[in-house]
């Protein structure tokens, strides 16, 4: 019910904000708000910052997702500020609801992200960004209670991201590439590392889509993940489809397999966002 | 084609059809740049040149922030070298013949917030002259470098 009405709430302010907006990038080069509150796909971050501002130009989003799947279900709540199109600061809260068992985790997550060189979609070379996320969780007791070392722990990611106007059959292609140095257990909802296991681990995360017209985008992603607490943790991946009807607003349905988590396997379902840039 | 992956029932294949999809953009990536027809006739011509090169002034015009670059400019002059440039950029039997993008950019101090809008204005052009998108986009990868030699001048 909550969630409902923060959908409402953004879906009007994102409608009534739409005539000051800013407007400086090509329609649905901006991208969406991930899982963890980052410009980017859906599970991945990309290099590009979100919202439409240029170089003179401050934008704010907010965006929720909810991923369903067979034993528990994810959902995220964003705000996600892009500064001149160069900074990206970022605050997300997960609320991971362990359906089956009953009980929830909380998770608040602070990112940054930083443009280093590269426009995605007008330079010849890939936009190129680095950030930051520090996460915390609000419950210890599930991920002490597994073996994880820490409650709070904090990744650094490199993503490279580069727009191809017109370049498969004449459609515009996007691909991104982030390499994510991280001691997260199921990105730090089991908590951070583990006993045996507590150093950081580089992880390779990847996205490629197309867009089939100024409105419509659909792509896979795959996000590698470590495996510290021995629970045969399960690389991400996921399959979606974008309507980005205007600046405004995007709507994402994406089919998600997040394989096994915490001893329960195939953890499969349908991921629903709505994200939307507020000015 | 991954609209036919999710309505099947995902198992571990998820994974597998990915790579598949992952395999397949790629490959096209990289195989069709090449084409016997120019991008010229692919627009339709000289007439659907200038039908864009019409429609793109009229979009200006109506534009409150973007017609003040043009309060100096001869619009016929605009118009005639318009046509020749997207004419021979698009492979067309054309030469372009005014000046370089710098020269006339230059001292227009345009930021890339109005660059992009331009850009916004270019493909209302194309839609509006029924070019189709994935053409419009074919257009646009090769005016986007020429970005550098606009904006900021």
């Amino acid at each position: 019910m909550t969630n409902l009405k923060v959908l409402l709430f953004l879906s009007a302010v994102s409608l009534v904000s739409h005539a000051q907006a800013s407007q400086g990038k090509l329609i649905a080069t901006a991208g969406l708000l991930q899982v963890e509150g980052a410009g980017g796909g859906g599970l991945v971050p990309w290099a590009t910052l979100s919202g439409y501002d240029t170089q003179d130009e401050i934008s704010v989003s907010a965006g929720m997702t909810q991923v369903s799947l067979r034993d528990y279900r994810l959902q995220t709540v964003s705000v996600n500020a892009s500064f001149y199109d160069q900074v990206e600061l970022s605050l997300s809260k997960q609320t991971f609801d362990l359906s089956t068992l009953g009980g929830d985790i909380k998770q608040n997550i602070v990112g940054i992200k930083y443009r280093l060189l590269g426009d995605a979609v007008y330079s010849k070379w890939p936009q190129i960004s680095v950030g930051i996320m520090h996460k915390s969780l609000e419950d210890k007791s599930i991920a002490n209670a597994l073996g994880a070392s820490s409650t709070s722990g904090t990744d650094i990611y490199l993503a490279a991201t580069k727009v191809h106007l017109g370049a498969v059959f004449g459609y515009n292609a996007v691909w991104g590439l982030t390499a994510r140095a991280t001691k997260a257990n199921e990105i730090g909802l089991l908590g951070f590392g583990s006993e045996n296991n507590d150093s950081y681990k580089v992880m390779a995360e990847a996205t490629l889509g197309l867009l089939f017209s100024r409105n419509l985008a659909i792509g896979v992603e795959y996000r590698q993940k470590p495996d510290n607490l021995g629970l045969k943790e399960d690389d991400w991946a996921d399959i979606f489809i974008t309507y980005i009807p205007t600046k405004s607003v995007n709507f994402t349905l994406a089919w998600t397999d997040l394989g096994t988590i915490a001893g329960a396997p195939k953890q499969q379902g349908l991921y629903v966002s709505i994200s939307g840039q507020l000015f | 084609m991954t609209i036919l992956c999710v309505k099947r029932p995902l198992g571990p294949s998820l994974k597998t059809s990915l790579c598949a999809v992952t395999i397949a953009i790629t490959l096209s990536l990289s195989a069709c740049s090449s084409t016997s027809k120019t991008l010229y006739s692919e627009i339709g011509g000289q007439a659907k040149v200038e039908q864009i090169t019409d429609n793109f002034i009229e979009e200006i015009g109506y534009n409150k922030h973007i017609v003040r670059y043009f309060e100096k400019t001869d619009i016929s002059r605009f118009r005639e070298k318009l046509n020749e440039h997207i004419c021979m950029v698009a492979d067309g039997p054309c030469e372009y013949t005014g000046d370089s993008m710098e020269n006339v950019h230059a001292g227009m101090d345009i930021n890339e917030n109005h660059f992009n809008l331009t850009v916004d204005l270019l493909i209302n052009a194309m839609t509006k002259a029924d070019i189709p998108h994935s053409t419009q986009n074919k257009l646009l990868a090769r005016f986007a470098p020429m970005r550098s030699e606009i904006a900021f001048k």
